[in-house]
């Protein structure tokens, strides 16, 4: 598939050595969302949660072990396992910023993306979605729910996006050239340690353009050519050996 | 009572014993159906799989019984475009049992989309790079090919055929069924090949991902050939089971022989492919993306054993038996090997559905064990029943077998 380079390209970088784990990014995540709670979550296999923190340990025993929190939110690949298997064009990587969409009316519900997905960021809707009662009186107003049967995923809170945009237009600005700040997803707002950036990683006024060139920021998968736009930042080796599968002769 | 019905010059068992037959397998049928108005009532959520294993026990069932199926076209080829005459013996159970399989795995296909009434988007709204699409348009076109070379069939039926107009109309089907013997041939293939290509083009996927030659991957032609190499023996299988079943010859030995022959040849040339691509996958491919071979496999449900057993027991094994005539024409020997083809190409469709998807290409993630719930076993169930029944109606009321007067003339 031929991969379609962007003026603009929206960017996370998450600062691993920051994350606790408390997990504010996912709460945030379902609500914003409006991800409805499964009534029987004791299968967390079959929950939805576009935004899934890991640990990680360095595989030690007390007291030399350690242990990070890994968020992962969707990748929005540069090079998208999902958009070519698709067979009805349901997601696709075709809006200025390089986010993969995905379109819930359009999706037939045949599983491929996630199988196609190595990162597990697809998630399927299993169940109708059945609010508590008053709380469909919460939902947010700029996400469409999802009926069962359909795959759904982060998009970078994209209706933040377009918020965003209608607030440059309404101020007589580009609205393809965002200030660095304007355009922020709910995670990166809910994060306690401040350990989740966003911005354009191509446009030099954003800390994202700096962040993703840190010596010690790295990305998920490298060698499978993928080309996230979502980067890491740890400063501990063994964090960073673990973000892509190495033979011991490897260097790293 | 129903033996005006039955083919010229052939006998039947009585019709308490049919039924007794038919309600038994029924059992199995309702019971699957059951299951499959549970999934449509209440979405696939109530089946096991999840959100690693959006793939499962069906679409591994698909994959192994359109495999199985390809007899239909393979053996149409070469009786109607190659001309090889004597298969004209088998090629009626072929057709029939490609229908079935194709239809069947259709019908599975409904249930495990999650969303079933918008399945014409698969036309309406196309991805042209999507193997998934080429094998939407290919499974649909060729499953109406099935069905038009299955309608002479039905209309030969002793009764349908004294009407002038249908058995003329049976007459100029037959008379141009090269044409979609060429047509199924081409659409199979291509479908069959797409099943392949769906896994080796997902290159997130390292146990399935292949390079290849332009667009299609090395498995979309692997795919093809195991096809080629199993769909024969499969029909030979079903053939001697509906022999023991019944007590009558129904095809000549030499047949079903000529049928191993043609699925041995082609399992060869397959597990030569297969062997090169194994070998390449593992010490080329795999490197280059940070994996050993070793980490490939798990436990006892993903462990070395099915691919030893694949490639070993299930196909080097049944090759060279299928090709050598001395073992080809001991009938024990000519079933055992096409049962261990038959396995061989169902492990190759698990573990390409289910490993492909429960390896942890994360270094921090875990492998995932999947386990196919009553549900997927009801329905997948249904369509091995619904197959029967079909074939029962077919063989008891349908010229099947144009040798089984000759074979059964001495009893």
């Amino acid at each position: 598939m031929q991969q379609i380079e962007f003026d603009t390209k929206w960017t996370m970088v998450i600062d691993v050595d920051k994350c606790t784990g408390c997990g504010a990014c996912m709460v945030s995540c379902q609500a914003e969302n409006n991800i409805a709670p499964m009534e029987d979550g004791s299968n967390k296999l079959k929950t939805l949660t576009w935004l899934l923190v890991y640990e990680l340990n360095n595989g030690k025993d007390f007291p030399e072990r350690e242990s990070a929190y890994l968020p992962r939110p969707c990748m929005q690949c540069g090079k998208p396992a999902c958009v070519p298997v698709c067979p009805v064009v349901a997601t696709t990587k075709d809006e200025e910023g390089g986010i993969v969409s995905q379109i819930y009316p359009r999706c037939i519900g045949c599983r491929y993306c996630m199988a196609a997905c190595p990162y597990h960021a697809r998630y399927f809707g299993w169940f109708d979605p059945i609010w508590p009662e008053g709380m469909e009186k919460a939902l947010s107003p700029s996400t469409s729910t999802r009926p069962r049967g359909v795959v759904e995923k982060c998009n970078f809170c994209h209706s933040r996006l377009l918020d965003a945009r209608a607030r440059a237009r309404a101020e007589d600005m580009d609205p393809n050239k965002l200030p660095d700040g304007w355009y922020k997803p709910a995670c990166l707002e809910a994060c306690p340690t401040g350990a989740i950036s966003f911005g354009d990683s191509k446009n030099p006024e954003h800390k994202v353009h700096d962040l993703i060139k840190d010596k010690n920021a790295f990305r998920l998968l490298e060698s499978l050519g993928m080309d996230p736009q979502v980067y890491y930042i740890s400063r501990r080796d063994w964090v960073r050996e673990q973000s892509d599968n190495h033979l011991p002769k490897d260097k790293h | 009572m129903d033996s005006n019905l039955f083919p010229e010059g052939v006998t039947r068992c009585g019709l308490p014993k049919f039924s007794l037959w038919m309600a038994f397998v029924s059992i199995f049928f309702l019971w699957g159906v059951y299951a499959a108005v549970i999934i449509f009532a209440n979405g696939i959520g109530v089946t096991g799989l999840d959100n690693y294993f959006g793939f499962g026990l069906w679409i591994t069932f698909d994959l192994a019984v359109i495999a199985l199926g390809a007899g239909a076209f393979f053996t149409g080829f070469l009786k109607y475009i190659l001309k090889i005459d004597q298969l004209k013996n088998i090629v009626n159970l072929a057709v029939i049992l490609g229908f079935l399989c194709y239809s069947g795995a259709m019908l599975i296909l409904t249930m495990d989309i999650g969303q079933p009434i918008r399945a014409w988007f698969g036309y309406w709204h196309p991805n042209v790079h999507s193997m998934l699409t080429e094998v939407i348009f290919c499974i649909t076109c060729y499953c109406t090919v099935l069905v038009i070379e299955f309608i002479p069939l039905i209309l030969e039926q002793k009764q349908l055929n004294k009407i002038p107009f249908l058995h003329h109309f049976a007459h100029h089907l037959h008379v141009n069924m090269a044409l979609f013997a060429g047509i199924g041939t081409f659409l199979s293939t291509f479908h069959q090949g797409s099943l392949g290509g769906m896994y080796g083009v997902m290159f997130g996927r390292p146990y399935a991902f292949r390079d290849g030659f332009f667009i299609w991957p090395w498995t979309f032609f692997l795919f093809v050939l195991s096809a080629v190499g199993s769909g024969p023996v499969f029909t030979v299988l079903v053939c001697t089971l509906i022999e023991k079943m019944t007590g009558k010859k129904l095809v000549d030995y030499k047949v079903k022989a000529l049928m191993g022959k043609i699925a041995g040849s082609m399992l060869c040339l397959y597990m030569f492919f297969k062997i090169i691509d194994t070998w390449a996958w593992a010490t080329g491919y795999l490197p280059s993306v940070g994996f050993t071979f070793d980490e490939m496999f798990y436990g006892n449900v993903y462990g070395k054993w099915l691919m030893w057993t694949e490639l070993g027991l299930c196909g080097v094994v049944p090759a060279i038996m299928l090709i050598t005539p001395s073992i080809r024409n001991n009938p024990t020997l000519l079933y055992t090997a096409a049962i261990l083809d038959c396995i061989g190409i169902s492990i190759n469709r698990y573990v390409f559905t289910v490993q492909t998807i429960a390896i942890p290409v994360m270094p921090f993630d875990n492998w995932e064990i999947y386990t196919p719930n009553w549900a997927e076993w009801a329905t997948s169930g249904m369509i091995v029943a619904y197959g029967a029944l079909a074939l029962s109606l077919c063989y008891r009321y349908l010229p099947v077998f144009p040798q089984e007067v000759k074979l059964n003339s001495n009893k």
